[in-house]
């Protein structure tokens, strides 16, 4: 018998497909590709060009997926995959793009769309062309001017529109005063020279057509031609300021002299490994980013602790089928679990209010004094341990209690037989058979609270903040608290997406290195090849 | 011999003396534990009935008891203006995007297992480890990302963009998409293969074997981790929060999160009585199904 004769039938041959499956399938994959197209187009025409490739992507591989016959095992996950790829790897992409660039506040837009609103600003030049000037208004608050150049010839400005040459008494231009200035214009009332040198608008508007020659109110007496200010040049990627003859050169996505002077706004660049260099050097950042890591690593460590602990400890005092009243103990006991997080979180919130919860007045009436939560930092982080303790203690109570079950009643009468302790008993046999059990949940359930947002975030924001810190830092704050507050939240820096991101990475990669030592130390990898 | 059996008779008392002891003892701790446990549940129902509102009067048996804080949360006190209150709405739209999160979550994943757990192909084992790498990005490290994707959208679909419960929805799928796999996947492979193999030799279509032979047997499983997704998404609010920007689209989480802004201490009976509305389902579902739960809880994860 040769060996290859004998392949083991899989049993996976495809059955053929019946004909109203086919006609299904090509419907189906007829209609979504014309509204991926559809979509796709939009995109593009919109500007979203990364959008449009990543569903470009999705739909070619849709395409495959559903026309490809050795395809098949993929259309069961077709859709699944269609929203991985969109709302988790593409965002991770996108995360990691902006960690090396400068993208949040000042810099938000492409450099193609920041250079024409640079370019779009004016002034007005010395020895320009200028006129004397008299205003109109409507009823509805529209402004007009009446133009005098140094020539004697008149001109009607209004904004929006071309600056027109015209005379007094024709085309509803009223007649003209004793210094040749129309009384009226159609629509408008003329200004007297008091109330519109004191108006406060005027000043400012544009008359003209936009991006042509404009004229603007200089003085009481005069109106001038703005010319552009800045002009760019793509050869040297400078931009030169036509009133002074200043040289802007790109630094990091803005335009900026030598002297320091910068032109607003500025546009997303990439910069490398800059957020990465700022990260690790800029003191006015290390200061608060050290503390807030020791605290990061601190924190979990001492949750899953505290938690575990406390759990296994009524585990073990309750395991006893004879206990009284055990279910009701255990159902009363597994109320912090079951209450969604953010409400418990925000009722904590209000008991260890330092002037008005119920925690710190009975104390005071019990002692004279309570503890300072949300005020001292220890105070803060010891009410955070305390809070995380009541929400996390159940969880390892209801896994140990399921885990102590699976422990052999034999081992623990050998045990007796020997002579042992009950605590040489949990020492050396339900400890550690119970942590080679739960391990892997307490190297997750650090990592969950390594990230667990919603209790910092919730409790008091990450506070109290730390005294001296360049960016909104406090004292609670995890990493992920932190980068939540420099993207969305404005501090004293303003929104900084790009910082934001790098963290991000840096929290990634500690998390992601956690977990993988886990899945080395219990053999996660080689599970999931046994099982083929 | 009569020492003897003094002895023991001696020996027995002692020993069911002990026994009472150590109950009697451990009731105590019990005693302590739940006075800790339960302590905040409640205050917060005695502060939901205590008419004055305010964190800083109130005590355990309310002095002036009334039904006002849910009068108020409901907006039937003119007197107390805090906002946009839309309650109601709010439950609504929780229960809303967390019911259809679940049963799309479910449907998609249980399919996507059943393929990882039964075909064999290439790249399989390299697509399973890939999404247990990348369920260890926190989706809130990409929120920035994300907001954009939904603002992007919505410029294009309206229905689809910030602001809408669909837009959340979707996110809502991507981010369960990896962990769910996982579990699932994890749940078929404890189902014998011979089953679907009796399937193949009738001549049934792997879809016929998924749902006729597979499912049934799967339903235990898949309402415990249903609802535990339930759960999971209607207490969920970063997203929410970042998401959805109108009133009257914020989920429950959302709306009583807003309660925080300002002067919490003079919100704090409204805010409880809200809270408490939205909890007890929660909390009656989770006690009435506490031994299905804790095996879902352990039966994918614990190694037994």
């Amino acid at each position: 018998m040769s060996v290859t004769a004998t392949k083991r039938p899989t049993g996976l041959q495809m059955p053929a497909e019946s004909p109203f499956s086919l006609l299904l399938r090509v419907i189906f994959i007829g209609l979504f590709d014309v509204g991926a197209v559809w979509f796709i187009y939009n995109c593009v025409s919109r500007g979203f060009i990364q959008l449009a490739v990543v569903l470009s992507i999705i739909a070619v591989v849709m395409n495959l997926i559903f026309l490809l016959p050795q395809a098949y095992p993929f259309r069961w996950m077709a859709i699944g995959l269609a929203f991985l790829i969109l709302f988790v790897i593409y965002p991770i992409l996108f995360t990691i793009y902006v960690a090396f660039t400068n993208y949040g506040d000042g810099h938000f837009l492409t450099k193609e769309q920041a250079i024409p609103i640079i370019e779009r600003e004016t002034y007005l030049p010395q020895g320009g062309v200028s006129y004397s000037w008299t205003a109109y208004k409507s009823e509805a608050g529209n402004y007009a001017l009446w133009l005098v150049d140094a020539d004697g010839k008149t001109f009607l400005a209004k904004p929006g529109e071309p600056i027109v040459e015209a005379q007094p008494g024709v085309n509803g231009i009223g007649e003209a005063d004793a210094r040749g200035i129309p009384t009226g214009i159609e629509g408008y009332q003329r200004l007297n020279t008091l109330i519109a040198a004191s108006d406060k608008e005027l000043p400012n508007i544009k008359f003209g057509l936009e991006g042509g020659a404009n004229v603007q109110i200089r003085s009481p007496n005069e109106a001038a031609q703005l010319a552009q200010r800045f002009k760019y040049d793509a050869a040297t990627d400078t931009v030169v300021d036509q009133s002074n003859g200043d040289v802007y050169t790109n630094v990091r996505g803005t335009f900026t002299t030598k002297d320091g002077k910068t032109i607003s706004p500025g546009f997303r660049e990439w910069i490398g490994i800059e957020n990465y260099v700022e990260f690790a050097t800029s003191p006015a950042l290390s200061g608060p980013l050290v503390q807030i890591m020791v605290w990061n690593f601190i924190f979990p460590a001492v949750s899953v602790v505290s938690t575990f602990s406390l759990g296994l400890a009524i585990a073990v005092m309750f395991n006893d089928k004879n206990f009284p009243l055990k279910k009701l103990i255990r159902s009363l006991l597994l109320i912090p679990y079951t209450i969604p997080g953010l409400i418990t979180i925000l009722i904590w919130r209000g008991m260890l209010n330092p002037e008005f919860g119920v925690v710190n007045r009975t104390l005071e009436n019990w002692f004279g004094w309570a503890p300072p939560w949300t005020i001292e930092p220890l105070w803060a982080q010891i009410a955070i341990l305390l809070v995380n303790l009541w929400l996390g203690y159940p969880y390892f109570m209801l896994i140990t209690s399921g885990a102590l079950q699976s422990i052999s009643a034999d081992l623990y009468e050998a045990a007796i037989v020997d002579g042992a302790s009950p605590w040489q008993r949990f020492r050396s046999i339900t400890l550690p058979l119970l942590l080679v059990a739960v391990g892997p949940l307490l190297v997750a359930s650090y990592v969950y609270n390594f990230n667990n947002f919603n209790l910092i975030y919730l409790f008091i924001g990450g506070g109290p903040p730390i005294v001296g810190a360049a960016t909104q830092a406090g004292h609670t704050d995890i990493l992920l608290s932190y980068v939540y507050k420099l993207a969305f939240e404005t501090g004293g820096r303003g929104v900084q997406y790009g910082y934001a991101s790098a963290i991000s990475i840096i929290v990634f990669f500690i998390v992601g290195a956690i977990t993988l030592a886990q899945f080395r130390f219990t053999n996660m990898w080689e599970e999931v090849s046994e099982n083929v | 011999m009569s020492s003897i059996t003094q002895t023991y008779q001696d020996l027995r008392q002692s020993y069911s003396f002990q026994r009472r002891l150590g109950v009697g003892l451990r009731l105590l701790v019990a005693v302590f534990l739940i006075a800790f446990s339960v302590f905040p549940v409640i205050w917060i129902v005695s502060a939901s009935f205590d008419n004055s509102n305010s964190l800083s009067t109130q005590s355990i048996i309310p002095a002036n008891a009334g039904v006002k804080n849910y009068e108020r949360l409901f907006n039937l006190d003119p007197e107390f203006a805090f906002g946009d209150i839309q309650f109601w709405t709010w439950l609504w739209n929780s229960v809303k995007v967390a019911g259809l999160t679940t049963i799309l979550s479910l449907s998609l994943t249980t399919m996507a297992a059943y393929a990882f757990s039964r075909l064999r192909f290439a790249g399989r084992i390299t697509m399973l480890k890939a999404i247990l790498l990348i369920q260890v990005f926190p989706n809130l490290l990409a929120l920035v990302a994300i907001y954009v994707i939904v603002f992007q959208m919505g410029e294009i679909v309206p229905a689809l963009g910030l602001n809408t419960h669909a837009g959340l929805i979707m996110v809502y799928l991507g981010g369960s998409m990896g962990g769910n796999i996982w579990l699932m996947k994890g749940f078929l492979d404890t189902v014998p293969r011979q089953i679907d193999e009796s399937g193949m030799i009738d001549g049934a279509s792997h879809w016929q074997i998924f749902t006729t032979l597979l499912l049934p047997l799967l339903r235990p499983i898949l309402i415990v981790i249903g609802i535990l997704s339930f759960i999971g998404t209607y207490g969920d609010f970063v997203l929410a929060r970042i998401l959805l920007t109108d009133v009257d689209q914020y989920t429950l989480m959302v709306g009583l999160q807003i309660f925080t802004a300002g002067q919490f201490d003079k919100k704090w009976g409204v805010f409880a009585a809200g809270a408490l509305i939205g909890a007890l389902p929660i909390m009656i579902t989770y006690l009435l199904l506490q031994d299905q739960i804790a095996g879902g809880l352990t039966a994918g994860a614990v190694k037994e």
